[in-house]
């Protein structure tokens, strides 16, 4: 009896042990889904409707085209092979199983900024994964480029490998945040203006960029800053439900709230903002004034085509239709979005907690060139809207290029 | 050889208004659930965006959203005496194809019936006698108390806006104080009103009548309904009744319930899918699913456990005949009740004529009105009417239509130059009252198969047999004096009247209010499904729409056709379900 007896309790602390160690590997994974989703590493590595995970999606650089990898654990054309190490040198570095530099696509210069546990949590994380075989095309670069080894010298001039450093001076909230956009969340990638060689310009840290046809806007929420007029509670909604009372959420962002951001905890969301809310812009010259035939134009084309939705005076429907009164959208000095929005209408992000896809229709192949650019003039320079004029020649462009079609 | 497709919980049959709740009811009690629509996949953005919704041409002259008569239509007929010719363009109604159903291009008037409606043999009975004979009306099986929360439910999803007569028991200022009582308000306030609206309140007030605001299905202000779906505010564009609204502003499945069923992993929609038959075990006292076939004529068999038919009435009534459940209804010997009360609306007006006033009657809405009750049900006393039931009075402001649009006063001439000028100079200074009366079910009024015509895949279409009944007449006679006296208190220069007379005449738009053919009731030997609205033959098929409707009232059908569908849901998800078999034993 005794000696089956002390068999059982010995059985049982072995017993506990195991379910510890597989308690401490479910936080492990459970953290590294968690991380996965801040870093919205589904976003480039899966092309729309198909598995996720598992790379192919073509991502249009300004040098070319880069085909994301397949991060499932595939032993052929995933991660199968891959080490714990492998992996942290390719998050931390920039450097593939095989030594090989990764191109700066592959947001690594943020990445650097994650602890050793947190890479091995995403990479538990994915081990997890079903693996798929799924075998990328080759990336179409121009030479010099498609040489890995001049990513060496890019990385020379703009790379430095280290984990994100909290700053003492700050709140605990402020460097998460701060550590949650620089790292993981890599919203620079977007959000900042590249130079020549694709790396962040100088100066210009948040101030907003342009991507596949699309302007990023200034998402500084400090004075003069691209958000300046959202409280802290305003960028945590719009995290947390793809809208509030400014703006909508579509495009590239959808992505990133729909697989991301949405699933945050409130703490993250709100550090997220404490950070933003300390970023501040410049001063912006005022714009030259439109003409005024431009303008008359303009106001009468968006009584009937746009007043329904936006409403006359610019005030929109907040969280339905976005207001224009005041958007950073409509306001930043790059129109690109404005003009694209306008020629193929968007789609604000269906969420958890708002799952209706409101939709605004194309005008493409309603208005003309002229047409579109004096709406788009007057929207910019109407109701204390600054963004200046948008020429006829700007629409013919952008109309060009979308109709390149994505790669 | 029809190919055999893995088996569902609950097929639906037909995705419209009753299919979409339906699909979210059963999803949400972990069913899973296939829809098979005929038409195709319709949404706002893609369809009908605000670019291209109000296009007369191509939704209303060239019926886009319409079923398709040239693949199949039905055929019809005043009487027996007749003999019924396909209908090859619609008219008097306009049934819709495709992901909504006709609602997506319904106005958005949202009642609710009288609690005397549901129970319109027994109470008329009790209080004037016997029904005339020939007069098939009969008790629904439900009462409005039973049916109340789910009347409520709809109107929270749908966002309806209007202003509560019976709040709990007591009576409403403003409100319609004639509806039965409701457990709340509705979620939102009622549409700002026009010109012609504020004249007609008047001129009834002066009557000592009490007009109310329309319940209205396009929204006064901005709503996010109880699944966190977005609707926004209407813009009063006029185009609700025959299109689809760019503006997310009228209620319809697309902006209530898809975006949040079409996520759900145990919801499948097959669009372009016609469902051809309900398939039955040896017994015949089982479905065991239904037959379909796709855009290229591949047909399937489609297993489940539970059948439920969303096609609206026409529709589900022909499936039942061509799947032959139950004994199709024959007036001569009274036998058999699939097709039997076939019911409709009857519908009159009476135009107001301004010489210097503006109505500017495009500044509109579906369901934009003021409305009067007192001429409804048996809201009044009919000692000495020769009728029982009656309808609402309203003036609405719907639309001013380019194409569409052109009343004209009394004595203007058909076509020509005098046409013209008069069309030119009543558009922005007209409207109008009308009047909407309940179709009370008599014997030779019904739906079967045509024994000559047949659809695109060579089966029989259904036949239609109708025509306006004794009751009918004096009650839309009676109402259409009741709405005289009214405009002619509204300021008019002139009025006329556009009474309901003659035979039914199935060109002219009246409404798409088809009701009855798969009536329910209280025994298997007067009607088709329970007060459930399960098949007394075939326990696990269940029959949803206005068809179950004994008879029509007075009111637009679609709130009180959600409410039983709702009623419905519930039966199936807390009775059939722990125990699946009749739930009303005969
Ligand atoms: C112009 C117009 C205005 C209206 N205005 C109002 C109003 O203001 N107030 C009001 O209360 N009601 C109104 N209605 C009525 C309202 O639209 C209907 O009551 C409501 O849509 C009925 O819902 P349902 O599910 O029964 O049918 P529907 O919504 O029509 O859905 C039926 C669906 O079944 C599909 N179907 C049919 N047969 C098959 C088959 N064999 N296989 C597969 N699919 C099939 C059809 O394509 C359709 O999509 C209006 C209707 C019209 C047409």
């Amino acid at each position: 009896m005794r000696k089956s007896a002390s068999f059982l309790v010995a059985g049982s602390a072995l017993l506990g042990a195991v379910e510890a160690a597989r308690a401490n590997d479910f936080a492990a994974v459970e953290r590294g889904r968690y991380l996965t989703q801040a870093g919205n590493c589904q976003g480039c590595h899966t092309p729309a409707g198909e598995e996720p995970f598992a790379g192919s999606r073509p991502l249009e650089t300004p040098f070319g085209v880069i085909y994301t990898p397949n991060i499932t654990f595939d032993t052929e054309t995933g991660l199968g092979r891959w080490t714990k190490d492998d992996f942290w040198r390719a998050m931390h570095e920039g450097k593939a199983k095989d030594g090989s530099q990764l191109y700066p696509a592959f947001p690594y210069p943020h990445f650097t900024k994650m602890p050793r546990e947190d890479v091995d949590a995403i990479y538990a994380y994915l081990a997890t994964l079903e693996p798929v075989r799924k075998k990328r095309p080759e990336n179409e670069l121009p030479f010099p480029l498609n040489w890995r080894f001049t990513v060496k010298g890019w990385n020379m001039t703009f790379f430095e490998p280290g984990v994100f450093r909290p700053d003492p001076e700050k709140s605990q909230a402020w460097n998460r945040g701060a550590y949650l956009v620089e790292g993981p969340g890599h919203c620079s990638g977007c959000h900042t203006e590249k130079n020549l060689l694709g790396a962040d310009k100088k100066g210009r840290h948040l101030a907003g960029g342009r991507l596949e046809n699309w302007s990023a806007p200034d998402i500084r929420a400090g004075r003069h800053g691209g958000l300046e007029k959202w409280s802290e509670e305003e960028i945590v909604e719009f995290l947390r439900t793809g809208r509030n009372a400014h703006s909508a959420a579509f495009s590239i962002m959808s992505e990133v709230i729909s697989y991301s951001t949405q699933h945050m905890a409130e703490a993250d969301l709100k550090a997220i903002a404490t950070y933003l809310k300390d970023l501040t812009g410049e001063e912006r010259a005022a714009p030259r004034k439109p003409a005024d035939a431009v303008m008359t134009a303009g106001a009468a084309i968006y009584l009937d085509n746009c007043t329904a939705c936006h409403v006359s005076d610019g005030s929109g429907v907040p969280r339905f239709f976005p207001p224009l009164a005041g958007s950073g959208k409509v306001n930043n000095p790059d129109p690109t979005t404005v003009i694209r929005v306008l020629l193929e209408g968007a789609r604000a992000v269906p969420t958890k907690t708002h799952p209706s896809p409101l939709t605004m229709p194309a005008f493409g192949w309603k208005l003309d060139d002229d047409e579109i650019a004096a709406v788009a003039t007057y929207v910019r320079s109407s109701w204390g809207n600054s963004g200046g004029a948008v020429e006829a020649d700007e629409v013919r462009k952008l109309r060009g290029l979308l109709a390149e079609g994505p790669p | 050889m029809a190919k055999k497709l893995p088996p569902v919980d609950v097929v639906l049959v037909g995705f419209g208004w009753t299919g979409a709740i339906m699909a979210q009811e059963l999803t949400e009690a972990g069913l899973q659930v296939l829809a098979l629509e005929r038409g195709g996949w319709r949404d706002t953005p893609t369809h009908f965006p605000t670019t291209v919704a109000p296009d007369e041409l191509r939704f209303y002259w060239r019926h886009e959203m319409f079923q398709d008569t040239a693949r199949e239509t039905l055929t019809f007929r005043n009487n027996d005496s007749q003999t019924a010719l396909p209908m090859r363009r619609w008219g008097s109604f306009l049934p819709g194809s495709g992901v909504g159903g006709s609602g997506v291009h319904w106005n958005g008037q949202t009642f609710r019936f009288l609690p005397s409606d549901f129970v319109a043999a027994s109470h008329n009975t009790d209080r004037y006698g016997p029904l005339p004979e020939g007069m098939t009306v009969q008790d629904y099986g439900v009462t409005y108390d039973e049916l109340e929360t789910h009347f409520d439910r709809f109107e929270k999803l749908c966002g309806i806006g209007g202003k509560a007569g019976n709040l709990r028991g007591a009576l409403q200022a403003g409100g319609n104080p004639f509806e039965g009582r409701r457990s709340d308000d509705y979620p939102n306030p009622p549409m700002e009103m026009t010109f012609a609206q504020k004249q007609f309140g008047m001129a009834a007030r002066e009557l000592g009548l009490n007009p109310f605001p329309a319940p209205s299905a396009n929204m006064s202000r901005p709503y996010t309904n109880p699944l966190g779906v977005q609707l926004a505010p209407c813009t009063y564009c006029g185009f609700c009744e025959k299109y689809g609204c760019g503006n997310y502003s009228k209620a319809i499945p697309q902006t209530t319930i898809l975006p949040v069923l079409m996520g759900k992993h145990n919801f499948t929609l097959k669009t372009h899918n016609e469902v051809l038959e309900i398939t039955r075990d040896s017994s015949g006292r089982r479905a065991t699913g239904v037959t379909h076939v796709d855009v290229h004529g591949e047909v399937f068999e489609q297993p489940a456990e539970i059948v439920i038919l969303c096609a609206y009435p026409l529709q589900n009534a022909r499936l039942m005949m061509l799947s032959g459940i139950g004994r199709t209804y024959d007036p001569r010997s009274g036998e058999g009740l699939v097709g039997k009360n076939y019911c409709y609306q009857v519908v009159s007006s009476v135009d107001v004529f301004y010489e210097d006033r503006y109505t500017n009657q495009f500044v509109g809405a579906g369901a934009l009105g003021m409305v009067i009750d007192e001429y409804n049900g048996d809201n009044f006393d009919h000692a000495g009417l020769g009728f029982i039931g009656g309808g609402y009075l309203a003036c609405w402001t719907t639309n001013a239509r380019p194409i569409e649009t052109h009343r004209t006063p009394e004595g203007t001439p058909e076509w020509g130059a005098g046409w013209k000028k008069a069309v030119k100079e009543n558009f922005l200074k007209s409207t109008g009252v009308s009047t909407h009366g309940a179709s009370m079910a008599y014997a030779q009024n019904r739906l079967d198969l045509d024994p000559t015509y047949t659809d695109v895949y060579g089966r029989p279409l259904l036949r239609m047999t109708y025509d306006f009944t004794p009751n009918d007449r004096a009650m839309t006679a009676y109402l259409t004096e009741r709405a005289t006296e009214i405009a002619k208190r509204m300021g008019g220069r002139e009025i006329k009247v556009n009474a309901r007379e003659g035979a039914y005449d199935s060109m002219p738009y009246q409404t798409t209010h088809n009701t009855g053919g798969t009536i329910m009731g209280s025994t298997p030997a007067n009607s088709v499904v329970n007060r459930y609205l399960q098949s007394w033959d075939v326990p696990n098929l269940f029959v949803m729409g206005a068809g179950v409707f004994p008879q029509n009232a007075g009111y637009n059908p679609t709130g009180t056709v959600a409410a039983l569908t709702y009623w419905a849901a519930e039966a199936i998800k807390s009775r059939y379900l722990p125990d699946p078999g009749p739930m009303v034993r005969a």
